[in-house]
This record gives C-alpha cells, sequence and structure tokens, in this order.
C-alpha cells in the first residue's frame, strides 16, 4: 500500500454508493427494523421460558436483553461484509465501476477506502436504526443508540476491510458460499452472541477470542447492557489492528488483480 | 516529427510481459500537440495494453511513458486530472441514469456538482443524448452507450482524450455521428490518440498512424503516405490468375500479393502497366479500385485469421 496514494478523495467513492443507495434506502432501512423484531420475538419470547437467565459479566440477565447486543453486532458484520463482498464483486467485476474510476485522478488506495468506509457506514446506519428499536422494546439504553455509533463503524471497517479482502482473491462471485459457510457462521455461532462464551470448553472460548465478532459483541455489551467480560481497550485494539491489517490486504489483493 | 520535450504523449521503448507473453515489444511513439493519432493493428496486437500504460492502468516491464511531459509512474494524479479515458469495454455505472454518470463521475475529478451539471448538459446536448438524460443506462442503444462514454471522458475538460475502438460495434450512422464528433473536437484543438481496426476510421481521422502488430510497430506515417508507400496508387485485384501473368509481374518487379485464386496488383500513380495487365491478362474477372489503407494494413499484418 502506497501511502502518498491516500487522499480525502476516497469520499468521492464513498459518495457515489450513497448516491446509488439513496433509491433503495427505504428497502435496506426495513431489515434492521424488523430484525430485531422477529429475533427478540422467536428467541427472546419462544426460548427464554427454556433457557432461563443468563450469567454474564458477574451479573444476570433476561434471554432477551442478553442477545439483543449481539444482534446489533451481527448486523454490523453482515452489514459491511456483504457489501464488500456480494456488492463489491459486481462493481469490480460485471459493472467494471472501478476501472472506470482508475482513469481518473483517483487512485486504487482511495477507491478501495471508499468502499470499505461506505460499508462501515451501512453498519453504523443499520446500528442506529436497530439499537433504537430495541431501546423502544427496553433491551437496550437508550443512550447506546449514539454511543454504539463508534463501534458500529469500527467494526464495520474490520468486516468491509476483511469482505474486501476477499473479493480481491475469490475467482467467482460464487465462491464467497465458502468464506460465508466457513467463517461468517461459525463467528455468529460462537462469538457469545446467543450464550456467553465462558460456557464454552477452555480451549473454545480461547479460539472464540480469534473472532472479530466476539470483541465487537463484547463492545456493544458494554456499551448497550454495561456488562462485559474482557477488556474494552483490548477488544477496540484487536479490532482496530484487526480492520489495519486487513485494509492493508485489501489494497494489495485488489491491486494484484485490477493493475496488470 | 515531434520534440520529445513538446510531446503530449512520448512513449519510449515500451514493454509489457504477461508471464511468458511479451504484448507490447519495444514500442516508441510521440504524440504532439493538437495531433490526430492512431494506434492500428489487428485484435491482440497491443494496442489496449500500450494505452493502458498510458493512464497508469498497465504498469509497464521496461521503457518510459511520458504525458504532457510528466513520468506516469510518479506523476499519475496530474496526468489522469488532465486525460479523458474512453475504455474498450463499457465501464458505464449501470446503478445511475445517463446524467448521474456525469455528474458522479465529474466529482472523481474533483468538480463540483453545480459545475458538473453545467457540464453534463452540454456534453449531453453535444452528443444528442440530452432526451435521454433520465434514462437507465441498460436501456442506451450501443451508439447512445458509446457517445455517453466518450461525453463522460470529456467531463474534466481534458487535453488528451485516448479512445480505444470507440466504434467497434456500432452501425454506420452511429459510427458517423461519432467521427463528425470527434472531428469537431479536434478542430478545437484537443489531442486524441485512438486504437481502432476500421482502416476507415483511421484513413478519416487520424493525422499520423502506427500499425502494430505481435507488439511491435511495423510502420509509421500519414495515412496518405502509407498507403503510397506501402499500396500504391491503385490496386487490380486479378482473380484466376494464370502462369503468363504471375511470369509478367515478377520480370517487371511489380508489387504484388498472390494469394492463389487471385491476385492483387499495387500499382503506382500514371503507371502504363495497369492498362497492360487490364488488356492482356484480364481473362475472368478484374477489379480496379484506389489503395486504401485497408491494404496497407493487410499487407503489412498478413491475411491470416487472428484469434
Ligand atoms: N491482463 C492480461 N494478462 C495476460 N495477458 C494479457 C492481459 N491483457 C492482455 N493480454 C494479452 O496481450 C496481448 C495484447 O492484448 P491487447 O493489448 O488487449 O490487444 P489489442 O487491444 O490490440 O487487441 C493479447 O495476446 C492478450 O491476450
Ligand atoms: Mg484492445
Amino acid at each position: 500500500m502506497d501511502l502518498g496514494a491516500v487522499s480525502w478523495r476516497f469520499v468521492k467513492v464513498w459518495r457515489r454508493n450513497l448516491w446509488t443507495y439513496r433509491r433503495i434506502w427505504k428497502v435496506s432501512f426495513l431489515t434492521p427494523l424488523l430484525e430485531p423484531l422477529f429475533f427478540v420475538a422467536a428467541f427472546g419470547l419462544g426460548l427464554s421460558g427454556f433457557v432461563g437467565e443468563i450469567a454474564y459479566g458477574g451479573r444476570k440477565f433476561d434471554y432477551p436483553t442478553f442477545i439483543a447486543p449481539g444482534l446489533v453486532a451481527t448486523a454490523v458484520m453482515n452489514n459491511a461484509f456483504f457489501e464488500t463482498t456480494y456488492a463489491s464483486f459486481v462493481r469490480m467485476y460485471y459493472q467494471k465501476t472501478f476501472d472506470g474510476m482508475l482513469a481518473t485522478p483517483l487512485s486504487l488506495e482511495e477507491i478501495m477506502i471508499g468502499e470499505i468506509v461506505w460499508s462501515a457506514s451501512k453498519s453504523v446506519v443499520a446500528a442506529a436504526l436497530m439499537s433504537a428499536v430495541l431501546a423502544v422494546l427496553g433491551f437496550v439504553d437508550p443512550w447506546s443508540v449514539a454511543t454504539v455509533l463508534p463501534i458500529a463503524f469500527v467494526g464495520g471497517l474490520a468486516f468491509g476491510a476483511l469482505g474486501l479482502w476477499l473479493t480481491g482473491i475469490t475467482p467467482h462471485i460464487e465462491m464467497f458460499n465458502l468464506p460465508v459457510f466457513l467463517l461468517i457462521t461459525p463467528m455468529f455461532l460462537f462469538s457469545g452472541t446467543f450464550f456467553p462464551v465462558s460456557s464454552l470448553p477452555g480451549w473454545a472460548a480461547a479460539a472464540a477470542q480469534v473472532f472479530p465478532l466476539y470483541h465487537l459483541v463484547e463492545l456493544c455489551r458494554r456499551v448497550q447492557i454495561h456488562a462485559w467480560e474482557s477488556s474494552t481497550a483490548g477488544s477496540g485494539a484487536y479490532l482496530g489492528v484487526f480492520s489495519a491489517v486487513f485494509v492493508v490486504l485489501a489494497v494489495g489483493a485488489m491491486k494484484r488483480r485490477l493493475i496488470r | 516529427m515531434v520534440g520529445l520535450v513538446s510531446a503530449v504523449v512520448a512513449v519510449e521503448n515500451l514493454v509489457k510481459r504477461f508471464r511468458d507473453l511479451t504484448a507490447v515489444d519495444g514500442v516508441s511513439f510521440t504524440v504532439g500537440r493538437g495531433e490526430f493519432f492512431g494506434l492500428l493493428g489487428p485484435n491482440g496486437a497491443g494496442k489496449s495494453t500500450t494505452i493502458r500504460a498510458l493512464y497508469g492502468f498497465s504498469p509497464p516491464t521496461s521503457g518510459t511513458v511520458r504525458v504532457f511531459g510528466m513520468d506516469i509512474r510518479t506523476r499519475w494524479r496530474a496526468v489522469k486530472a488532465r486525460i479523458g479515458v474512453c475504455h474498450q469495454e463499457n465501464t458505464l455505472d449501470p446503478d445511475l441514469s445517463v446524467q448521474e454518470n456525469l455528474w458522479i463521475f465529474a466529482g472523481y475529478f474533483g468538480i463540483p456538482l453545480a459545475e458538473a451539471k453545467v457540464r453534463a448538459s452540454e456534453l449531453l446536448e453535444f452528443f444528442a443524448l440530452n432526451h435521454k438524460k433520465d434514462a437507465k443506462v441498460a436501456d442506451l442503444s450501443g451508439g447512445m452507450a458509446r457517445r455517453l462514454i466518450l461525453a463522460r471522458a470529456l467531463i474534466n475538460r481534458p487535453e488528451l482524450l485516448i479512445l480505444d475502438e470507440p466504434t467497434t460495434g456500432l452501425d454506420p450512422q452511429s459510427r458517423h455521428l461519432l467521427w463528425e464528433r470527434l472531428e469537431s473536437l479536434k478542430a478545437e484543438g484537443l489531442t486524441v490518440l485512438l486504437t481502432t481496426h476500421y482502416m476507415e476510421e483511421a484513413a478519416r481521422l487520424c493525422d499520423r498512424l502506427v500499425i502494430i502488430d505481435h507488439g511491435k510497430i511495423l510502420v509509421e506515417g500519414a495515412p496518405g503516405d502509407l498507403v503510397a508507400r506501402y499500396a500504391g496508387a491503385e490496386v487490380l485485384e486479378v482473380g484466376g490468375p494464370d502462369a503468363a501473368l504471375r511470369r509478367y509481374v515478377t520480370e517487371n518487379r511489380l508489387e504484388y500479393d498472390d494469394l492463389g485464386d487471385r491476385l492483387i496488383l499495387y500499382v503506382p500513380e500514371g503507371s502504363s502497366i495497369l492498362e497492360i495487365v487490364r488488356t492482356r491478362f484480364c481473362v475472368r474477372q478484374c477489379t480496379w479500385r484506389r489503395s486504401t489503407l485497408e491494404d496497407v494494413f493487410l499487407r503489412l499484418t498478413g491475411r491470416e485469421l487472428r484469434e
């Protein structure tokens, strides 16, 4: 990655995506508004009778309250990851959008950073909408509609960069099934989203800490239900470093793919 | 010839290798300000690869590329701000309408939206696309899409326009409209670098051109000079040539191509050979016409099929 090639111009790429998004925003807003209702209804109301109370971070929570921040974190992951995988792949491969941009003063670095920041912006919007619904339902601290936003942004950067790196190395769009199945699904299930990681065997609990989603869930729980089991600074640092590493990897992979 | 210093484009010894394939093999040329320069060659000759090196999309294996006197490797941002590029493939944004394509693209150059809207409506007018300004890109015909790509390449008011096969696949009407527009841009002093494999297009538009094949430049010159030098003034195609004709052309050291069932004779201006051959050897079918750039092209790059 060439740092001399990075400037504020990435905002132009971000703006392009925002412009096209304005057409479909009503549909896009529906998912984060309705999804928490479905999950809370199914898992919270349906399942909580069997689950009872969850002990986490030294306190006890009813089941819907426990999973609420996990849902927000998962939405952050999905919004960014699916944007920079499927959607970015379509722009790169089928629409040749990046080829067009590369004939302008934009650098490849700026195009990729624009894509990643855009995906993180979608995560922020989804987190805000979902948290608002969950706050109205009384599951999360209403203030967290605001305090969760920087967390959603950093989490979005992490998953957006991871997704874009995969886009840079994936030959066909169908092959995204593989990282979704091997990476996203296990992360969704084993990152403390639906049950505390501490209830897993020791080795599995340790392994879960490698997942960026684990750290994102931790940070969301911290601001939304004020409970945590890992160091907040550690989780923040992990997501920050993870994002930086994958931004560099994504730019490198895209450079190899597009500049020939 | 154009001096290296004043040249808008100066390519020196450009080599581009893809693994074991040498796509561009030591190409050098210059384009002067206001010139309309053609890069001709059959499919796979290395035209697009050469052009991509000009805007930094394809870093050279060796050699130098200077645009406006600046090295593309270090000054790419300054260079790209002042050029317009029409890719061979369609890179229009299908998520945006016709005019939004221009507005958003202008943004990549740092042009404010208000200014972009003014320029966009001028360009849509110029390219006869005003009635389609709110249409989806997917609904445009091939000719309209090409015109929009050209309009988009002009949104930053470039000093150099790079066109990679701008009329491939277009119907004659669209092609002629595009040619007219390119001619009026040229009259305004725009420098244009164009690749094509339509000889008619090159002969009509280009001040100077090179023919490249297998990554190497075969000839360089003005279209008319190249025709005179490599295909004479007139061409006589003799169907079913006999041994006597073959003997005659070799004895008189005429320029010809023997295709077996046809013999193609290239005759210089004012030569008496034409009359002699027509009266003595035109047994079956004989066609006679002015030489064209296509004759030069086929003579130099061969007649066998590419790809
Ligand atoms: N990215 C690439 N990787 C490998 N080979 C390439 C690549 N781009 C072009 N080539 C090859 O280089 C040669 C020249 O291609 P190109 O410049 O596109 O030709 P033209 O534009 O004259 O038709 C062709 O043989 C083509 O297959
Ligand atoms: Mg080409």
